[in-house]
């Protein structure tokens, strides 16, 4: 076990580091900043100012060192734009992200397990077919264009709900959160379904696949023969088997949701990370591009280094197998 | 309620019929089996695989599953009609009156549920106490069935478990309520030979005790001489000869029978041993006659006629126009 | 219940030297031909999509205008509902966005940068995909191991964080746009060709193949390739669709085409700040013919899935 996380830790490691060296390398090829501060009136001594100030004379490797250097004392440099550390301004608009994720998650699971199960019982069910035809166009019908068409009917044509910002946020534990109020829950509820979508799509599929496998097993077929009710089989002989595989998943698509969040963001004008990265690429905020890249990377390989202790946990011949699988 | 004088068997199978519809066609694999067991009595029920024996298991505890259905006959468990009867009944009595041991000890557990969980579970199934005396009771019955350390195992999940252990708890299991009739399909046969042997006596001895009616599906006739007082054998969904072990195997009156009995293997002897020649036919395109009757190296016109399940001596009855002991008719 | 299970005839069919099963090719075209057509859903996937694959093509000559030559658009007509009737007495027949422009001109040409995006990239990732996946099959050892353990990794990010990621560093462009969902895409091919390669590199025809000293390329291409094929061919049709979405997405936030070059999720993207005001048309139309054109693509994808591969049936 303690191995198994080693491996994995030195795994996540090296894939920072060359995913670093891509997005800063990769940024720094593009563009000019200098520009974006220099006035139209700079001579080349005030732009040769402007390229100290911004550390851009010394070598790009130093850069990188030194870049590397504040990224591990969490210092991922000052938005050209705000003027600001970068990371503050994530810290500051990652909850309302987090928030959209959490929302969605709720959701996928909440909707989708149900559909599942009832997809998995009665495969050949007109409702059934129904159930999976609609998720079929979860997975392969563009989220930004399902969104436009909840803004079109619910916001312009019947005004029933708001179609940008968060609306009023209460605060608990120093975080601002829409879903305690209802102003915010209803500027919740469309985006939070659409990033949804692709997530339900997979949770009624993985749920009524599960079903379907573990409904023909001899170990439920035997709890049938020892009188087991069916309530009992279903919601805890059954369920612990199809939940293992969902819950993994599922996390492992949290951090696609995150990064998907990009889209919903920009639609629903959701002011979190997402939406910040869209504005900082239209002005060539690189710090801020930067410090995005890095940190959902650095995020996505944390919940996935995550997911399979979870996994090992939840699953005991996981568990005990020492991560054989 | 009085007893009658004449109490019912066990267990009463009258005439079942089970079939499959598939896209292929219609399957009967259970096709008229009729079967008595009585309190205390173990039934040795003898086939190849894909004979039927499984799914006349299945059928008589009312777990056929789609596309699968009883189609017809009567199957009556102490009297009680099961064909038909409610699911909650069905329910009320599996576990409780009537259990099944299943074949691969391996697939029968749940994975993911600790031994105590699926134990309890089968216990408060039929039975309202508190966890804690629950947990009491089937611990006792893990002690009962030769696990040392019960209280350990209870914590334990099915995988850290041996194959031979894991069949001990299902047999726990199915014993918790001493049910009147078990059905054990081929419970022994994932498992090697010594444990084999001690799984059987387990069996037996339990049964015997407990006065369990004890129907043991299986491929091995040498198991069904070692455990049984009845044998049934079963060919293409139809029994084509039963009868007291002892008789059926030492006076085979079916050729299927006799060619299964010269299959098995004797102790000492080394030479190869004759195999019933041909394989069982497909049940989509069984002979209008005997089901036999394509291996049958006695195979004649008459044949062609399906045979009827004939007394051939004293409680004894075999499915054959020419059967290999006389019979009082043909005297 | 297998009990029933009827085995088929062997195929005769013509027998190359190393012995690999190579049924009549016409027949065996005929006969996948043949169980596709029996689904009337995918028979018309297939209709409706072969319409929009010819409306994009021909999108110069049947086009009423053309959107992005100014002597033809009229600022004046902008904003116009569908079948509106312009000052010069055309009718414009899904409205005008804008800038004046006929909408279902904007969707052909978009509909052809679209389906030209989607198609370059599937089919590129496809070509370096199949390979890499074969070598990698074939060759074993620690050269499978790496290509894997990458094509793993790759697999792990969400697809539109790397092409996020790619686009910000490349700008944009049609020829970038192509390369990221190329980055995005090949992992994908190299994974299933391998699987499947795997699985026909133990079988006795190449391991006869392997003992005639048949060339390394000639047992690759020649045994190997053939058999991936309706596996591929699946994989391709559900990632051109899954292409094609993915560019709408990334030119939805500016971020994949130039607006020079505008496919139907620029011009979604256009008329989303229009449709607050109720003018639904410019986003909209452009919306469905999107997503008509991905339903129909992964239709025909699932449909040859059943025909071409029983076993990958759900």
């Amino acid at each position: 076990m303690v191995g198994f996380i080693a491996r994995r830790l030195v795994q996540s490691l090296f894939v920072l580091f060359v995913m670093t060296l891509i997005v800063f390398f990769g940024v720094n090829v593009i563009g000019n900043p200098v520009y974006i501060f220099a006035s139209s009136e700079c001579n080349q001594a005030c732009v040769n100012g402007i390229i100290a100030d911004l550390g851009l004379d010394r070598p790009v490797w130093e850069q990188y060192f030194v870049f590397v250097g504040n990224a591990l004392s969490g210092d991922l440099g000052n938005s050209f734009t705000f003027g600001v550390p970068a990371m503050s301004l994530i810290w500051e608009r990652l909850p309302a992200t987090l928030e959209l994720a959490f929302a969605a998650l709720v959701i996928a699971l909440g909707l989708g397990l149900p559909l599942g199960i009832l997809a998995g019982l009665r495969p050949d069910a007109i409702s059934s077919r129904l159930i999976m035809g609609v998720s079929t166009l979860g997975f392969s019908v563009p989220v930004f264009w399902i969104g436009l068409i909840l803004i079109m009917v619910f916001s312009v044509q019947l005004g029933w709900l708001p179609s940008i910002g968060r609306g009023d946020t209460v605060s608990i534990l120093g975080l601002e959160a829409s879903f305690l109020t209802l102003d915010g829950l209803s500027h919740l509820l469309m985006p939070a379904f659409t990033l949804s979508l692709f997530m339900l799509a997979m949770v009624i599929r993985l749920t009524r696949a599960g079903m379907r496998e573990v409904l023909h097993a001899d170990y439920v077929k035997f709890a049938r023969a020892n009188g087991i009710s069916e309530t009992r089989i279903l919601s805890v002989h059954v369920m612990k088997n199809i939940l293992i595989p969902i819950v993994t998943v599922l996390g492992m698509e949290f951090g696609g949701v995150i990064a998907f969040a990009v889209v919903t963001e920009s639609i629903f004008s959701w002011p979190g990370v997402g939406k910040m990265l869209i504005d900082a690429i239209a002005v060539l905020d690189r710090p801020l591009i930067v410090a995005y890249l890095v940190f959902v990377v650095f995020m996505f390989v944390i919940i996935n280094l995550l997911v399979d202790i979870l996994y090992s946990v939840l699953d005991p011949r996981v568990r005990l197998g020492g991560g054989a699988r | 309620m009085t007893r009658a004088v004449d109490t019912p068997p066990a267990l009463a199978v009258e005439d079942l019929r089970t079939a499959f519809f598939t896209d292929a066609g219609r399957l009967d694999v259970v096709d008229g089996v009729s079967l008595t067991l009585r309190r205390g009595e173990i039934l040795g029920l003898v086939g190849e695989s894909g004979s039927g024996k499984t799914m006349t298991g299945f059928s008589i505890t009312g777990l056929i599953e789609p596309p699968g259905r009883i189609v017809g006959g009567s199957v009556k468990l102490a009297g009680e009609e099961l064909v038909g009867a409610d699911r909650a009944r069905l329910r009320a009595l599996r576990g409780r009156r009537i259990a099944m041991v299943f074949q691969d000890p391996m697939m029968t557990l749940n994975p993911v549920l600790r031994i105590e969980t699926q134990m309890t579970d089968a216990l408060l199934a039929h039975a309202s106490m508190s966890r804690a005396a629950a947990r009491a009771k089937v611990r006792d019955a893990l002690a009962e069935v030769g696990i040392a350390a019960p209280d350990e195992r209870l914590r334990a999940y099915p995988h850290e478990l041996s194959g031979g252990m894991r069949q001990r708890v299902a047999i726990a299991i199915a014993l918790l309520h001493e049910p009147d009739v078990v059905i054990a399909d081929e419970p022994t046969t994932a498992l090697d030979v010594t444990i084999q042997g001690q799984i059987l006596a387990l069996v037996q001895r339990l049964c015997r005790e407990r006065g369990t009616g004890l129907v043991w599906i299986t491929h091995d006739l040498a198991v069904v001489a070692g455990i049984a007082d009845r044998i049934a054998v079963m060919y293409a969904g139809r029994i084509v000869e039963e009868g007291p072990v002892d008789d059926v195997l030492d006076r085979p009156a079916h050729p299927y029978t006799r060619g299964l009995i010269a299959s098995v293997p004797v102790p000492g002897r080394r030479e190869r041993l004759p195999q019933v020649p041909g394989r069982m036919p497909s049940l989509l395109e069984l002979p209008p006659g005997c089901a036999f009757a394509p291996r049958c190296a006695q195979a004649a016109e008459a044949c062609r006629a399906r045979p009827d399940l004939l007394p051939v001596g004293p409680a004894r009855a075999a499915r054959c126009h020419f059967p290999l002991v006389e019979t009082e008719a043909a005297r | 219940m297998s009990a029933g299970a009827v085995t088929r005839p062997e195929q005769a069919g013509p027998v190359d030297p190393a012995g690999a099963p190579r049924p009549a090719e016409a027949s065996a075209f005929a006969a996948v031909a043949r169980a596709y057509a029996r689904s009337l859903i995918a028979m018309t996937a297939l209709v409706v999509f072969a319409i929009i694959a010819v409306a994009a093509l021909l999108a110069p000559w049947i086009a009423p205008q053309n959107p992005y030559d100014l002597t033809q658009v009229d600022l004046l007509d902008n904003l116009l509902p569908p079948g509106s009737e312009s000052f010069s007495g055309q009718i414009y027949w899904l409205g005008t966005d804008g800038q004046g422009r006929d909408i279902l001109s904007a969707i052909l040409y978009g509909l052809r940068i679209s389906l030209l995006v989607g198609l370059a990239s599937g089919v590129i990732a496809l070509l370096i995909g199949a390979a890499v996946g074969l070598v990698s099959a074939y060759r074993g050892s620690w050269l499978d191991a790496t290509i894997m353990r990458i094509v793993d990794l790759q697999l792990s990010f969400p697809t539109i964080l790397v092409a996020l990621i790619l686009l910000v560093i490349l700008g944009r462009g049609v020829d970038k746009i192509v390369f990221a969902l190329v980055v995005v895409q090949w992992a994908y091919f190299a994974r299933t060709v391998r699987g499947v390669a795997l699985v026909e590199n133990s079988r006795e025809y190449i391991e006869a193949a392997r003992g005639l000293k048949l060339g390394h390329l000639r047992i690759l291409f020649g045994h190997l390739l053939p058999n991936c094929m309706p596996t591929l061919l699946v994989v391709a049709t559900v990632q051109v669709a899954s292409a094609i979405s993915l560019e709408a997405t990334l030119s939805f936030l500016g971020l994949g085409l130039p607006p020079t070059q505008p496919s139907l999720g620029l011009l979604i993207a256009n008329g989303f700040d229009y449709m607050q005001s109720g003018r639904y048309w410019i986003s909209l139309l452009p919306g469905v013919v999107l997503l008509v054109t991905i339903v129909s693509i992964n239709v025909v994808g699932d449909r040859l899935r059943d025909v071409l591969n029983p076993r990958l049936a759900r």
